[in-house]
């Protein structure tokens, strides 16, 4: 059942727009204990069936800038092999300490940032 | 004319080779984070679109889904053959998740938008304090 509402809170938050995941994988690593590795492929999987649903409705409506895409998508393909392997060598306890370093700028940029990224 | 055409193409091709090098950095930056930390790729990519790469913004939102959705697929493959996946709790979740979505995405015309990007940010501290102590 807090495995539910974890996901519930945090699906709305993200559904918001405001980023679900940085308040999904703390809450499952304070609240339910679960491993740092373990919350984070949640948050992976989680968001792949999500984005399928967002993606049809902004296909629809033509929000999607297709010129862009493909440049960045192929050295990002790159950067998660990278990534995700840096994160599979360490160990839990160490991939949740750098996960709050992260976490700990993230929270302190969007406390402080301007409510519109830029007036453009 | 002929010369000033000239200046003009060797300008747009500079640009385009420099805007070529953004996006290569863009990529590999959200890439890394998102496989990294399995989250944060769009903390990245929007502002990045929209600051270096001159992207409207509800465009970034959507455009940045599109290019997360391929690398969250690579990297849950790699934390799933290294046993890092726990469906028993992860299908709960996203059970929840899914409703939240819906949930969200209904309110986000009625709530102020700011006292709840304060709310949560303040939440990101705090959770981040607790996790390293």
């Amino acid at each position: 059942m807090v495995l539910i509402l974890i996901g519930l809170v945090s699906g709305t938050i993200g559904g918001m727009g405001i980023g679900g995941g940085t308040v999904l994988i703390p809450a499952l690593t304070l609240f339910v204990n679960t491993e740092q590795h373990i919350s984070q492929s949640i948050n992976l999987i989680y968001f792949i069936p999500t984005a399928i649903i967002a993606l049809i409705i902004h296909i629809k409506n033509k929000r999607i800038d297709f010129k862009i895409v493909l440049p960045i998508i192929i050295p990002g393909i790159i950067g998660a092999i990278i990534g995700s392997c840096i994160a599979i060598k360490f160990s839990s306890n160490v991939l949740k300490k750098i996960f709050a370093v992260f976490l700990l700028i993230m929270g302190i940029y969007e406390m402080f940032r301007k409510s519109k990224l830029a007036k453009n | 004319m002929k010369n000033k055409n000239n200046h003009k193409n060797s300008n747009t091709n500079k640009k385009s080779g420099c805007d070529l090098i953004k996006k290569i950095a863009i990529g590999i930056i959200t890439g890394i984070v998102n496989g990294l930390f399995g989250s944060g790729g769009g903390t990245i990519v929007v502002p990045a679109m929209v600051l270096l790469l001159d992207v409207e913004e509800h465009k970034a939102h959507a455009t940045a889904i599109l290019i997360i959705l391929p690398l969250t697929i690579i990297s849950a493959f790699f934390y799933f053959k290294n046993n890092y996946v726990d469906w028993d709790i992860t299908w709960k979740v996203v059970i929840g998740g899914i409703a939240g979505g819906y949930v969200g995405a209904k309110l986000l015309n009625i709530c102020p938008e700011n006292i709840l990007r304060k709310i949560f940010a303040g939440f990101m501290i705090f959770a981040a304090i607790r996790m390293l102590w």
